[in-house]
C-alpha cells in the first residue's frame, strides 16, 4: 500500500510521520503550483469549491508517483467538504485511475467509528504502534503551529526581506526529518534559534490584521496567494485564527468524547449569526468581533469563490465591520485568483488601516453611515478599502 | 385583540413548498398576508444589486421579493429552515437566510423567522410558530387551533402533489394543456428554480407547448424518493439533493421517461456534486438524455431556448429512427 493525501499547508509534515510510524509507504503529493490546479479544474465540476478541484489535482499527480490509496476526512454536512471524497471517487473511476481511498468520518459521538476507518489502514499495528504515531504526528503539528505563530510576528519586523521566510522553509524540513518526539522538540529548538537570529527592526510600526474565514484557504499558501507572506512582507504582523492542532482538537478529539464546546463562538456571533451554518461561517462572525475587540487593526475575510457558510459570513460581515469599528476585505478566491490583482487590494487596505491608524481612528466610519442612507453597507465597504 | 397585522410572505425559495402552510396559520389567526408579485425584472435587479454578488440567483430573487414586500409590511416571514428530514441539511444559505437580510444594510421590517430543524423533532417546528405568533399577541388556544388547520392544508396539497400536479398548479389553480406527445419528460431541479417562471424563462411551458407531458421530483412519493435515494454509496446528507437524486434514481431505472432536463442554479453548493453525480449515472446507466441548464441572472433567453429545442429535437429523431 502506498498512501497518499491532500495538501494543506503543512498538513503533510504530521501525516508523512503518523503513516510512516505505522510503517506504510507514504507518497507527499508534490507541492501544489499551477500544474496541480490546472489538473485538478479540468477534471471536476465546474462549480465545485476549490479545495476539492485541487484535491483532485494533487491525487493524479501522487497515483503518477506510485500512490495507490488516498486517506482522507469525511464530514456530516451541511457543507460539500462531507461528500467530495464520493465524488473524486467517481471522477478518479471516470479517468480509469485506481486509488482506493480511505475516508476517515468524523466520529459523531463515537469513537469506534474513527478507529475502525484506521484499523483499515493499519491492519498489523498493535495499539502500541499506532499511540506512538499518533503522538509523532501529533508533536509536530504542535510545535509546527507554535513556530507560525512566531514567524507571523517576526516576519512584519525583519530587516531583509525574505529572511523569514527562507528559515520557515528549513524550520519545516527539520521538523519533517525528526523521527522521534524527542527529536522534534530539538528541532523545534533549532528553529526558534533559525527565528532569534534574524536582524529586526524592533522599532517599526506594525499593523495588526487577523485572517478569517474558510480553513483551506486559510491554511494553504498556494491557494491564498501567500497571503501571509505578502502582509508580512508590508509590516503587517498576521494573527490567524484557524491552527491545525487546535482544529484537530475540537473537531476530532472533543467532538468524539462530546467535550466541544462551541459556546463562546455562539454567543459573540449571536446578534448577527443565530445558527450554524457549516464549515468555518459562524466562527468567520465570531473571531472578527473578538478580533476588533481585541484592537487589531483590520481583518480579512478568504474564502472560495463558492463557498456557501462564507457567502453567508460575507453577507453579514459589512454590519459586522461598521458595529464594530474594524475594516473587513474579503477575497473570494478560484483557480483564476492571480497574485497582482491580490497585491493591489492588500496595499490599498494597508494605505487604509495606517491612515486609521495615524488618525488615532475611530469615527470615520459612522460618520459614513449617517450619510448613506439606504444602499448602506456596501458602499461603506468599498470606500472603507479604497479610498 | 390584536390590532390587525400584515405579514409579507416572499414568493421564493421553499413557497414552492410550504406556502400552503403559512398562509393558513396567518390567515387563520387573521393576520393579514402579503405575498410578493411573480418574479420580474425589477424584483430581480433589486435582488442583484441588495445581494452580495457571490450568492447564486434564487438567493439574489429572494432578496428582490424581500425589498419588494418591505414598504408594504408590518413583518417579514423569513423561515430559517434548516432541516426538513433527520440527518439533513436544505443548505447552508437556508440556514443563514434570516440573519443575511436583516444585516443586509437596508431599512425592512422586523423579521419572523421560525426555524425548521428536524434534529429538534417535528414539534419544534410548530413550537416556534406558536411562539411567532403569541410574540404578536396572539393567544394560544387559537394559534393552536390555526397551526392544525395549517397542517391539515399542508399534508392535503402534499397529496395533491403526489397525485401529479406541480406546486404551480395548485397554488394558481391552473390545468396544464393535454399532451399530445406520447413522450414523458422528467424535469429536475430545485423547486424555486423550475416553477419560478421568470427564473426559469417559462421552461416548464415550453415543454408544455410541445406536447411533452411533465414530471416533476414533487410528485413521487417521500418515501420512494428514500429508498431510491439510499442506493447512495454515502448517506446524502441535503435535502433537497436527496429528492433530486432518488427520482432521478427512480425514472432511470423505470425507463418510462424520454430524457432528463436538469436545472441547477450558477455556483450551487450542494448541486455542483449532487449534479455531477447525476450527470455521470446518467450517461452510464440508461442512455436517457439529459440537459444540464445553468441559470444565473447573466442567463440569455436565446441560448437557453436554443439549447432545449435542440435537445427536444433530437428525443424526437432518437424515437423516429
Ligand atoms: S466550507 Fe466552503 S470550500 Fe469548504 S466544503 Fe464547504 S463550501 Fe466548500
Ligand atoms: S441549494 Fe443551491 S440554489 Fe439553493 S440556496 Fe443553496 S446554493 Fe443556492
Amino acid at each position: 500500500m502506498k498512501v497518499t493525501f491532500p495538501h494543506m499547508g503543512y498538513l503533510y509534515v504530521p501525516l508523512r510521520a503518523f503513516f510512516s510510524q505505522l510503517g506504510i509507504e507514504v507518497v507527499v503529493p508534490p507541492p501544489i503550483s499551477q500544474d496541480t490546479i490546472n489538473l485538478g479544474t479540468r477534471y471536476s465540476p465546474e462549480f465545485a469549491c476549490l479545495p476539492l478541484k485541487i484535491n483532485i489535482g494533487n491525487f493524479l499527480q501522487a497515483a503518477e508517483l506510485g500512490a495507490d490509496t488516498v486517506v482522507m476526512a469525511g464530514g456530516i454536512g451541511p457543507c460539500r467538504f462531507g461528500y467530495y471524497a464520493q465524488v473524486q471517487k467517481e471522477i478518479l473511476a471516470d479517468l480509469g485511475i485506481h486509488l482506493d481511498m480511505i475516508v476517515l468520518e468524523p466520529p459523531q459521538g463515537h469513537w469506534r467509528q474513527l478507529f475502525r476507518g484506521l484499523k483499515s489502514l493499519a491492519a498489523n499495528a498493535g495499539p502500541v504502534t499506532v499511540y506512538r504515531a499518533g503522538a509523532l504526528a501529533w508533536a509536530k503539528l504542535k510545535v509546527l503551529d507554535k513556530l507560525a505563530k512566531n514567524q507571523f510576528v517576526i516576519r512584519a519586523r525583519e530587516k531583509v526581506r525574505g529572511s523569514t521566510t527562507q528559515t520557515w522553509r528549513i524550520i519545516l524540513d527539520l521538523v519533517d526529518q525528526a523521527d522521534s518526539v524527542q527529536a522534534v522538540y530539538i528541532a523545534a529548538e533549532q528553529g526558534q534559534k533559525l527565528f532569534d537570529r534574524i536582524v529586526l527592526e524592533p522599532h517599526r510600526d506594525v499593523l495588526k490584521v487577523g485572517l478569517v474565514g474558510e480553513i483551506y484557504t486559510l491554511l494553504e499558501p498556494a491557494v491564498n496567494l501567500e497571503i501571509e507572506r505578502l502582509l508580512g512582507e508590508m509590516g503587517v504582523e498576521v494573527v490567524q485564527s484557524v491552527y491545525l492542532s487546535n482544529w484537530v482538537m475540537t473537531n476530532l478529539v472533543l467532538h468524539t468524547f462530546h467535550l466541544r464546546n462551541d459556546g463562546e463562538h455562539y454567543q459573540l456571533a449571536a446578534p448577527y449569526l443565530g445558527s450554524f451554518v457549516g464549515g468555518h461561517g459562524l466562527e468567520t462572525i465570531s473571531t472578527t468581533i473578538f478580533y476588533a475587540r481585541s484592537g487589531l487593526d483590520g481583518v480579512i475575510h478568504l474564502a472560495p469563490l463558492t463557498c456557501m457558510p462564507e457567502i453567508v459570513a460575507k453577507s453579514i460581515l459589512p454590519q459586522v465591520s461598521v458595529d464594530e469599528d474594524i475594516p473587513v476585505l474579503t477575497f473570494m478566491l478560484d483557480e483564476h485568483s492571480a497574485e497582482a490583482g491580490i497585491q493591489t487590494r492588500l496595499e490599498a487596505f494597508y494605505e487604509l488601516l495606517k491612515t486609521r491608524k495615524q488618525r488615532g481612528h475611530k469615527n470615520n466610519i459612522k460618520q459614513i453611515k449617517n450619510e448613506s442612507t439606504i444602499l448602506g453597507r456596501k458602499s461603506i465597504i468599498e470606500s472603507l478599502s479604497w479610498h | 385583540m390584536v390590532t390587525l397585522v400584515r405579514i409579507g410572505i416572499p414568493r421564493a425559495l421553499l413557497y414552492y413548498h410550504y406556502f400552503p402552510l403559512w398562509e393558513t396559520f396567518w390567515r387563520n389567526l387573521g393576520v393579514e398576508i402579503e405575498v410578493s408579485p411573480p418574479t420580474n425584472k425589477q424584483i430581480l435587479d433589486l435582488g442583484v444589486e441588495a445581494a452580495v454578488p457571490e450568492a447564486c440567483l434564487p438567493v439574489k430573487v429572494y432578496y428582490g421579493h424581500i425589498l419588494t414586500l418591505a414598504q408594504k409590511v408590518d413583518y417579514l416571514f423569513v423561515p430559517r429552515l434548516i432541516s426538513s428530514q433527520k440527518g439533513t441539511y436544505i443548505c447552508p444559505k437556508f440556514m443563514g437566510l434570516p440573519d443575511m437580510l436583516k444585516h443586509c444594510g437596508y431599512n425592512i421590517p422586523a423579521i419572523i423567522a421560525p426555524t425548521l430543524n428536524a434534529r429538534h423533532g417535528k414539534k419544534a417546528w410548530e413550537r416556534s410558530h406558536l411562539q411567532a405568533a403569541e410574540e404578536l399577541g396572539f393567544n394560544r388556544r387559537l394559534t393552536q387551533f390555526a397551526w392544525q388547520q395549517a397542517q391539515r392544508e399542508l399534508a392535503s396539497y402534499h397529496k395533491e402533489l403526489q397525485a401529479g400536479r406541480t406546486p404551480v398548479d395548485i397554488l394558481y389553480q391552473r390545468q396544464p394543456p393535454k399532451p399530445t406527445s406520447r413522450h414523458t419528460l422528467l424535469l429536475l431541479g430545485h423547486p424555486y428554480n423550475i416553477f419560478d417562471e421568470f427564473v426559469s424563462m417559462n421552461l416548464i411551458n415550453r415543454l408544455y407547448h410541445r406536447g411533452y407531458q411533465v414530471v416533476t421530483p414533487e410528485m413521487l412519493p417521500p418515501k420512494l424518493v428514500e429508498k431510491e435515494a439510499a442506493r447512495l454509496p454515502k448517506h446524502l446528507f441535503w435535502s433537497l439533493g436527496r429528492l433530486l437524486v432518488g427520482t432521478a434514481n427512480y425514472y432511470l431505472q423505470e425507463k418510462s421517461i424520454a430524457g432528463i432536463v436538469h436545472v441547477v442554479s450558477f455556483g450551487c453548493g450542494p448541486d455542483s456534486l449532487v449534479g455531477e453525480l447525476l450527470e455521470r449515472r446518467a450517461k452510464k446507466l440508461a442512455h436517457v438524455p439529459f440537459l444540464l441548464l445553468t441559470l444565473d441572472e447573466h442567463t440569455g433567453e436565446g441560448g437557453l431556448i436554443t439549447r432545449l429545442e435542440a435537445f427536444l429535437d433530437m428525443i424526437e429523431w432518437r424515437h423516429v429512427s
